[in-house]
Parts: C-alpha cells; structure tokens; sequence
C-alpha cells in the first residue's frame, strides 16, 4: 500500500484544524473571545500578506529573494508619516510613490544589472544589503523617531455580533480598513497582471526569462515596474502598520515574519502569500493566547512570546513535509 | 612579490601536499604568528585589545565556522549566532554546575553541544536548500533567543535573566587581563585554524565543495548528501558554539540572550561575505574589517571635526554596510581574500609583468 502525495499535509492540516477548535472544546474559553482572537489573528496575517505579496511579486518577475521588502515597508512608511507632516495625506501617499518609483530605477541600475546571472544566494545577499542601506538611509532622512499616520479612521473598537455571542465581539474599524485594502490591491494587482499588456509581459518574464527576452520584452524595464509595484504594495503595507503600531523601526523587524509565509505559501504563489499569511497570523496569535499559558505553567518559563518563533517553526514543519511550499511549483533537480 | 620562488622543487609528494609550499610564505607566517605572540603584548594597550583586537579573534573563529558552513557547503544560513548562543549557555551552564572541568574541557563540551543544536536544525538543509534553507535557519535564530530568555533552567534562575562569569582559571593562569585573553585566544584561534585549513583540504571539505557546487551531481558520484550536509552544520556550529563561549567568558563577561540576536548573524554572514566566501584567510579579513568599521565611522568624523549624534552615526554606519555589501558583491563578489590573491599574484611578476 502507498501512502498517497497529499497525505502528510493533510495530516499537518488535520492537526492545526485540530489545535484551531482545541480551546472552544474544552469549554474553558468562551466562543466571543475565542473569535476575537480568531479575527486578531487574520488581521495580523492580512498584514504579513501584504508584505508577503511584495516578495512573491519580485520573486516570480525576477528570481531575487529581495529581503529588503521590510526595509522597503519601514520606508514607505517613514516617508508617508513625515511627508503627511507638511501635506495632505493623500499627497504624502503620492509622492511616496514617486519616491519607490525612483528606487526601484535606482536598485535596478546599480544593483540588479550588474549582478545579472549571479546565483540566487550572491543577490540575496545584495538584497541583505540594500535592508541596510534602506534602513540607514531612511532614518537619517526621516528621523528615527516613532511617528504616527493619522488616516482619519475613528481608534474606538466596534461590538458586532452582539446577538450571537454574549457581549459580542470588539472590531477594529482600522482591522477593517485594512482588510478592504488587501482585496483591492489584490484585486487590482490581479487584474494589471491578467489585462493589461505589461502585467502579461511580467507573467512571461516569471515564467521563462530567456524565452521573454527572446521575444523582445525588456528584462530591465520589466525589473524597474515589477520593484516599483513591490514598492508601492510596501506602502500600503507601511501605511497600514504604520496607523496600527505608530511608523518606527521594529516595523522592518515585524516584517521578518513575512518569510515564513512565503515558505509557506510557496516563492512563486501570489494566493499562496495570501493563504499563507493568513494561516501564520491565525496561528500564531492562538498559539499564543491558548498555548503559551500552558507551557508557561508546565515548564515554569519566565513569560510567553512564544509568537517570536512560532511562525518560523511551523513554516519549518511545513517544509519538511512539503519543501515546496502550499503552492509553490515543484522543482526537479538535474545533473 | 619580491621574492622567486624558482628553484624550490617538490620531490616528495609529502612537500607537495604541506600547507605553505613556497618557502618565503612559510617564514612570513612564522614570522606574523612569532609577531602576534612576542610583540603585539607589548605594544598593543589594553584599550586595543578590548575594543579591536580580542572581539576580532573571537569573531574570526565564528566566521571561520559560518565560512565552512556557507562558503564551502553551500548551505547559507542567517542564523549562525543562535549556536554561539547555545555553546555560550552551554559552557555558562557546565561551569555553573560542574565547577571542576578546565575551561578548555568546558570549551570543547560547549562546542560539541552547539554542533548537536546545529545538526538538529540542519536537518531541514536535507530536504529543502537555497532560499528555502535561509528562511529556515530563522527559525533557529528565533527559537534559540526565546529559549534562552524565557527558560529559567539555563540562565540557572538569575534574576534579570542576565548571566555573568568569574574571571576564566586555566590550571595556575587566571585571564583576568586583556593582554592574557589575547594570549588564550590567539592560541585557541590558531589551532582552529588550522584544523578548518586541513579539513577543506581533506576528504570532508572536498565532500562539502562538491555539494556546494552541484549537490545532485555530488550524490551521483557518491557523496552521501546526509554526511556532507549534516557534518557541515555540525563543524560549522562547533566553531560557532566554541566561539559563543569565548564570547561570553572573555569578552562580554555578563550577557543576556540579546548579546546573540540576528544583528550579530548578520554581521557574521556579511564578515565573510566581505572578507571572501570559501576561504580562511577571507575570515580573518572579514572580521577585521566589520570590526574596525564601526570604531572607525566613529573616530574619523571626531577627528575632522565633523561630530555626528550617536544616532546619525548607526544610520551612517548602515548605511555604509549596505553600500559595501553591493559594491563587493558587483565589483568582487570573492571579497577581500580574492584581492589579496590578485594583489599577490600582480606582485610576483612585478615589475616584468612579460
């Protein structure tokens, strides 16, 4: 008898469905709360999604892992804060676009062409490089204070769903903002990609670099609009988190936690960034509520957070099962 | 160089296969390592050796062991100072608990532990590699600074969750002095030196370069991709772990789980990347230079009379770092080994270059 493909990810699936309605079915936790951390949860996955689509989308046109999106994303959303300071936030959020716009030339001019044909690691590692040189450059132009981006959306939490569960469930409205924007940008990103001529010139380039340009698309042109579509994916992003969390440095750091949803949801996957943020966000918000205060008590451990690492172990779990990813494209090695 | 080494015939395949085969080089690095132990303690002051000289031995050591890892196998990973973590806990905890080991056995133990943390997380290299294994390490990286912050068993339940050491007792020799932890380090340095030289040059470090360039192709012709690999993350932990301890024991003293976060993977990752991907000498010149970079971005603007806040000065220290990182990988993606080599190579025929 042979064990079918699907049958360690259904099991890993099974398990975390598992540790999903675990705390309702100990009848311990009461079911509001329980979906109040449920609707925490997806929203904090909306958000690692967001920076998550800014790698896949840089990935699949150009094969470069960019660690830089969460330096990209801390960016944006410096420059969205300050510049917000002396003009309407519309304006700021403009201008800002004309500032990735011009990152996007700029990396691609100094740093893609150059190392064209490199291995994946070399332009990893050039990628590492720019989270440097972004987060540096950034903070002496900006100011490494915390700042805020104020979108007019009103702070005090809405009660929904008062009749269903007692004392109903708290929603923030900017959780719900949030959520509108990622469907729109997704949206809208699905629809540049399918209709319009460049979207399909990317979807070519993602394909087969050497038949696109042996059909005459332009690789460093497709390089430039494909970074500066990441960077204004990492402004929405920036804008958001930045109006949650207040603009600040650890904004980059949180933006880490992008990567195990792409190695989750698979490199080249722009639904598997969005699943797979949402999974990681889920997951890791419950384990923190309903599991940390278990272990806490068991091992006597000095405090929770284990959201820390979390997410990085079960992308790894995941792997092991699936070094793929969710929808990631199967890779067969040749000598 | 101004030297010719004509006339120096190999007739044996022992001289053929030694280290340094030219014998100028061999008296030059007699000469560097007689300079290091005879000189250098009496010049250098104690304000050198703190804040240069002993953190770049130490991190040279770490490098060395990412630089198997890495430049010789393949196999990249950001989370390196997670098992300099583990063999700085490891040692903290042995010389807590069992007081009488000599700090070199503690030292070896540490790194053995931190070779078996590193074995365990290398397991995914097996299945997954590339980018995939990058994102992989994190894990490592994240796991082990929770590890260390929230479980109280390996801080031996201080209250800050901060450790501190008593000065290191080698049988009658306390290192309580800078200069006596220079000695102590540069001899631990040289002697993993030369066991890292030797084992690229073996039957391992062949296994590992050939993975590296080709692992399918390295498991056709017979390399078990589980030996390469596992082994690989285990010697390259060690390091690390050994490393770590020295780390903690005499350079910082008193530590907290913060002391070996991503920040301090980074710098690894871009010391060896600087100094030059796959070789030893690269190690040494990558740490020397992300060493003395920060103390010089600090200095310099003093000096000319330009001040920067402490703040503008980590942006510029940034932002230079992410410069070099770009302008070495564009312009020399081997690092500063390689310059060395050309430098080297130029010299030889100088001034005839026909």
């Amino acid at each position: 008898m042979s064990i079918p493909r699907y049958a360690p990810v259904a099991i890993l699936g099974v398990l975390l469905a598992a540790g999903l309605v675990a705390p309702l079915a100990t009848g311990e936790t009461a079911p509001g709360f329980w979906v109040e951390v449920l609707i925490g949860g997806l929203m904090t996955g909306v958000l690692y999604s967001l920076v998550a689509l800014g790698f896949v989308l840089i990935f699949k046109a150009s094969g470069v892992f960019n660690f830089a999106q969460g330096a990209m994303v801390l960016f944006a959303a410096l420059a969205v804060a300050r510049l917000a300071e002396r003009m309407p936030v519309w304006a700021a959020v403009l201008a800002t676009v004309a500032i990735m716009v011009m990152l996007a030339f700029i990396v691609e001019r100094i740093v893609l062409r150059p190392l064209v044909n490199q291995e994946g690691v070399v332009l990893l590692m050039a990628t590492l490089g720019i989270t440097f040189f972004l987060n540096g450059f950034g903070q002496a132009v900006w100011g490494s204070d915390i700042y805020e981006i104020n979108l007019g959306i009103p702070r005090e939490p809405m009660m929904v769903l008062g009749k269903v569960f007692e004392g109903g469930v708290l929603v923030n409205r900017d959780d719900i903002a949030a959520a509108l924007a990622a469907v729109l940008l997704v949206g809208a990103l699905a629809v540049f990609f399918r209709r319009t001529a460049t979207g399909r010139a990317l979807r070519a380039v993602a394909d087969d670099h050497q038949a696109a340009q042996s059909i005459g698309i332009p690789l460093n042109r497709i390089w430039v609009i494909v970074w500066s579509v990441a960077g204004i994916v990492a402004i929405v992003g920036g804008v958001i988190w930045g109006g949650k969390l207040g603009v600040q440095f650890s904004i980059s750091q949180v933006a880490l936690k992008a990567l195990p949803v792409v190695i989750l949801g698979g490199f080249e996957s722009v639904p598997g960034a969005i699943v797979g943020g949402l999974i990681i966000g889920v997951g890791e918000k419950m384990a923190e509520v309903f599991l940390a205060p278990p272990l806490i008590k068991a091992f006597d451990l000095a405090g929770g957070g284990i959201e820390n690492w979390f997410a990085y172990v079960l992308a790894l779990l995941f792997l092991l099962v699936r070094p793929e990813g969710l929808f990631g494209e199967r890779r067969i090695d040749r000598v | 160089m101004f030297f010719r080494e004509n006339g120096q015939f190999k007739s044996t395949y022992r001289a053929d296969m030694q280290l340094l085969p030219i014998v100028q080089d061999r008296w030059f690095m007699l000469g560097v390592i007689a300079l290091a132990f005879l000189a250098v303690p009496f010049v250098a002051t104690d304000y050198l050796f703190l804040s240069i000289i002993n953190p770049f031995l130490i991190l040279t050591l770490a490098a060395i062991g990412l630089n198997l890892l890495v430049g010789y196998c393949g196999q990249i990973s950001i989370g390196h100072a997670a098992f300099m973590a583990w063999g700085a806990y490891a040692a903290y905890n042995l010389v807590q608990r069992v007081p009488m080991l000599n700090f070199l056995v503690v030292l070896v133990l540490a790194g053995l532990i931190a070779a078996l943390v590193g074995m365990f997380f290398g397991i995914p290299s097996l299945r997954i590699k590339g980018l995939y294994l990058a994102v992989a390490t994190l894990a490592a990286q994240f796991f082990t600074d929770w590890i260390f912050a929230r479980v109280k068993w390996f801080t031996n339940y201080a209250h800050s969750g901060s450790v501190s050491t008593a000065p290191v007792t080698l049988f009658d020799w306390t290192l309580d002095t800078p200069r006596d932890k220079y000695l102590f380090l540069l001899g631990v340095l040289i002697v993993f030196t030369l066991i890292a030289k030797n084992l690229t040059r073996g039957h391992l470090g062949r296994a590992w370069m050939a993975t590296r360039d080709m692992d399918v192709a390295a498991e056709v012709i017979g390399i078990r991709p589980v030996y390469a690999k596992l082994t690989a993350f285990g010697v390259s932990s060690f390091y690390c772990g050994v490393a770590g301890a020295l780390w903690g024991f005499l350079q910082l003293g008193s530590w907290e789980p913060l002391a070996f976060d991503l920040n301090l993977s980074f710098s690894l990752l871009f010391m060896i990347i600087i100094g030059g991907m796959g070789s030893i000498l690269g190690s040494y010149l990558g740490a020397a230079f992300i060493v003395v970079l920060p103390i010089a971005l600090n200095q310099i603007p003093r000096k000319i009379g330009v001040p920067l806040s402490t703040a503008m000065a980590a942006n510029v220290e940034f932002m230079i770092f992410g410069s070099l990182i770009v302008l070495f990988l564009v312009l020399e993606p081997h690092g500063l080994a390689r310059l060395w080599a050309i430098g080297k190579e130029k010299l030889r025929l100088w001034p005839f270059p026909h």
